[in-house]
């Protein structure tokens, strides 16, 4: 099979795939919400409220196109699609099992972060294209966070990179199954190199504490303001994918991905995912906001020196660390 | 009185933008009426220099109802129940004002036990709305897709308990019109006493997590401390009272400095905090969460027997007159001093000549423009949350 006719077919297998997750997965935030809020969450649409999502898209897709006057029309129109398929195209890259993946680059993990950074240019599109100032300070506010944020993230990538000595996402799995897990063994750059990369996750999918290009409770809803119907859909699913997708490397990267007893490789993989997408949800439906210098602040003067120094005690493992273990 | 200086340099709010810094790229940025973070329909105009605010000028009326207007054409029994919707978060409060004022304008008398059913109404009334303030205040700093919405709606659900008591009373949740001259114009239910306890220990019960969620929380400490600073002699300046002022340092509390209702025979713990800033505030009004708790759990086995009212029961609007008079009548809201001044006589000695609701959130509102500036928009959401201003009150 040539690689461009593999690549298609399991890219339609892989978007229909996180596009059905991704359905359910809002249903499942809002039931896991409302209990968290002591009320119930969705319940009328389907049995236990399964099919709100659908409704929900259903009705988006029925809005009115909005255009505000003066508008740059062209990048207003292509934002979402933008922002769309470079969270839908990091998904390409994640080895779902040991022979499930998309495209299996040998710089997968560059490609990941690379894909993942440029989601800030459409971000910054909409902004800008709105003629909206909510919109355009969300998106000086995503363009602040981005620089401060990606530091860190590709730091904490770095550690796997360096522990399994390959930037193959399915090659750092590989090495994980055959050695140990790297958010388990080596402990030390392993586990704190997870909670670094979760947290630059979360700034990067703008997931609260760090939401804020979209706060809505200080910029109406951000760069998204002037949104409406399918264009809104696009946004609203290219968050959600990213999250997703996120989830999905946390658990390839740190946590041996297909790598299990017992079940197949793809079991492993979809529950270490969405172990980590709850846990984001967790998160997010506990915490308050932090404002866009204290990420700043957080990002340069704590975890970029602590990302650096993950990086070297990596790096150090590889070189000196005990002959079996590493 | 003690006035504690928290420090910082004093904004002149009517100085023009171009005199800052003729360099600088300002934007205007037109906040509210609105916008989701308001608290209703206030607006801002804030003239920002990349996210910090520059300048910052308040706009209100956007929710004027002439509410004094139709107190001066109602008559006297009739007004009650249009202040309910002036502060519409501790709606007993408006009632208890406006007839605290035409009881002392008469001369009426209140028997005891309708001064202590008043005292735990008002004592109540001050749970339900800092809970509120609470989950609002949640709402501006987390946001209300995340766990500022988990904290609003937790606060929500404590209220209702409230809710439900006062619905016991009065039939009503919300506009209760309970209060009369003279007195009240409901009695408590047999059993409410228990009721109340149970719905107390509920809310005490909960407290520590809502502080787990908020003061005890870093993100909602980085957020606050230092935020919004206000000193003492400012808010007094400005006419600010409550909360705001006891955070700013200044020990002033009506209830224990001009005791009305039945708060003399009661002991009143002020709370006081130094900061000025809005982690102050939210301390402060924690701190009253917990006496309110303590002071309706003291008052509620000693209400003493006897009428509810002094006054003739009310057969028809015009029953009551008063052709002269001028009196000043004034209570501690959960947002600080709400007083009813008004002028009797005129054309009709059924209504009054002029009336005056002075609330304690306009004030809270003029501090904006000295206490915005220097602060990022994020900063300004979480100064106008911290402030608690109620629009219906501000605007009447």
């Amino acid at each position: 099979m040539s690689p461009l006719v593999h690549g298609a077919a399991y890219g339609v297998v892989i978007v229909s795939a996180l596009l059905t997750v991704i359905a359910f997965g809002i249903w499942f935030e809002r039931k896991f919400a409302g209990r968290m809020q002591s009320r119930l969450g969705p319940t009328i649409v389907g049995p236990v409220g399964l099919f709100q999502p659908l409704a929900d898209v259903v009705k988006l897709l029925q809005k009115e196109d909005i255009v505000p006057k003066d508008a740059d029309r062209h990048l207003f129109d292509i934002a979402p699609i933008l922002a769309a398929l470079c969270s839908l195209g990091a998904a390409a890259v994640v080895p779902f099992s040991s022979s499930m993946v998309a495209a299996d680059l040998d710089i997968g993990v560059l490609y990941v972060l690379g894909i993942g950074g440029l989601m800030v240019i459409p971000t910054f599109c909409a902004g800008w294209a709105s003629n909206n100032k909510f919109a355009l300070l969300g998106a000086m506010r995503a363009i602040a966070q981005s620089v401060s944020y990606g530091v860190p993230l590709v730091l904490s990538v770095l550690v796997p990179v360096i522990l399994a000595g390959s930037m193959s996402v399915s090659g750092i799995v590989a090495w994980q199954s055959t050695h140990h897990w790297v958010a388990v063994w080596p402990i030390i750059p392993g586990l704190p190199a997870f909670f670094l990369f979760f947290l630059a996750m979360l700034a990067e999918s703008n997931r609260i504490p760090f939401d804020i290009p979209e706060a809505e409770s200080e910029l109406v809803a951000g760069v998204t303001t002037e949104y409406t119907g399918a264009k809104f859909v696009l946004f609203y699913m290219a968050e959600y994918v990213h999250t997703l997708v996120g989830s999905a490397l946390g658990a390839a990267l740190f946590f041996g991905g297909w790598d299990g007893p017992f079940a197949p490789g793809l079991h492993w993989m979809v529950a270490k995912t969405l172990a980590i997408f709850v846990v984001v949800y967790w998160v997010r439906w506990s915490l308050l906001r932090l404002r866009a210098d204290q990420l700043m602040d957080l990002c340069w003067k704590r975890l970029t020196p602590i990302g650096v120094a993950l990086v070297l005690l990596a790096a150090a493992w590889v070189q000196y660390g005990p002959e079996g273990a590493r | 009185m003690h006035v504690q200086s928290a420090g910082r340099g004093r904004v002149d709010p009517h100085a023009s933008v171009r005199s800052y810094d003729p360099e600088a790229d300002m934007m205007l940025l037109h906040f509210g009426p609105q916008h989701p973070s308001t608290h209703g329909v206030f607006r801002m105009d804030l003239y920002l220099d990349g996210e910090i605010v520059v300048k910052a000028t308040p706009y209100l009326g956007y929710l004027h109802r002439a509410v004094e207007k139709l107190c001066e054409k109602l008559t006297y029994t009739q007004s009650t129940p249009i202040v309910d919707k002036n502060d519409y978060v501790s709606p007993m409060c408006n009632e208890q004002a406006l007839n605290m004022a035409f009881e002392k304008l008469l001369g009426i008398e209140v028997p005891r036990r309708a001064r202590w059913i008043r005292t735990i109404f008002a004592e109540l009334q001050r749970i339900a709305s800092h809970l509120l303030w609470l989950g609002t205040f949640g709402l501006d700093l987390g946001g209300a897709l995340g766990g500022g919405s988990t904290l609003f709606l937790h606060c929500f659900r404590e209220r209702e308990l409230i809710l439900d008591l006062f619905e016991d009373v009065t039939g009503a949740r919300f506009h209760y019109n309970t209060h009369t001259i003279g007195g009240n114009r409901h009695d408590l239910p047999a059993g409410w006493n228990a009721k109340v306890k149970a719905a107390l220990a509920t809310i005490e019960s909960r407290l520590p997590e809502y502080e787990a969620m908020s003061l005890a929380n870093s993100i909602f400490v980085a957020r606050t401390k230092g935020v919004g600073r206000l000193d003492g002699e400012l808010a007094l300046e400005l006419g600010i009272t409550g909360p705001i002022l006891r955070a700013s340092g200044v020990d002033h509390d009506l209830r224990r400095d001009a005791p009305y209702h039945a708060y003399d025979e009661m002991e009143v713990r002020v709370a006081v905090a130094r900061g000025g800033d809005c982690l102050a505030r939210a301390e402060v009004r924690f701190a009253e969460l917990r006496e309110s708790i303590r002071l309706t759990r003291s008052a509620i086995d000693g209400v003493p027997e006897g009428p509810i009212c002094g006054f003739k029961p009310i057969r028809q609007p015009t029953q009551v007159k008063a052709t002269s008079g001028q009196v000043y009548a004034a209570l501690e809201s959960p947002r600080g001093e709400l007083g009813t001044f008004l002028i009797a006589g005129g054309d009709t000695p059924t209504s009054p000549y002029r009336l005056k609701i002075r609330p304690p959130s306009l004030h809270a509102l003029s501090a904006i423009p000295y206490i915005l500036p220097g602060y990022t928009v994020s900063d300004a959401v979480a100064i106008l949350g911290s402030l608690d201003p109620i629009m219906g009150e501000v605007d009447r």
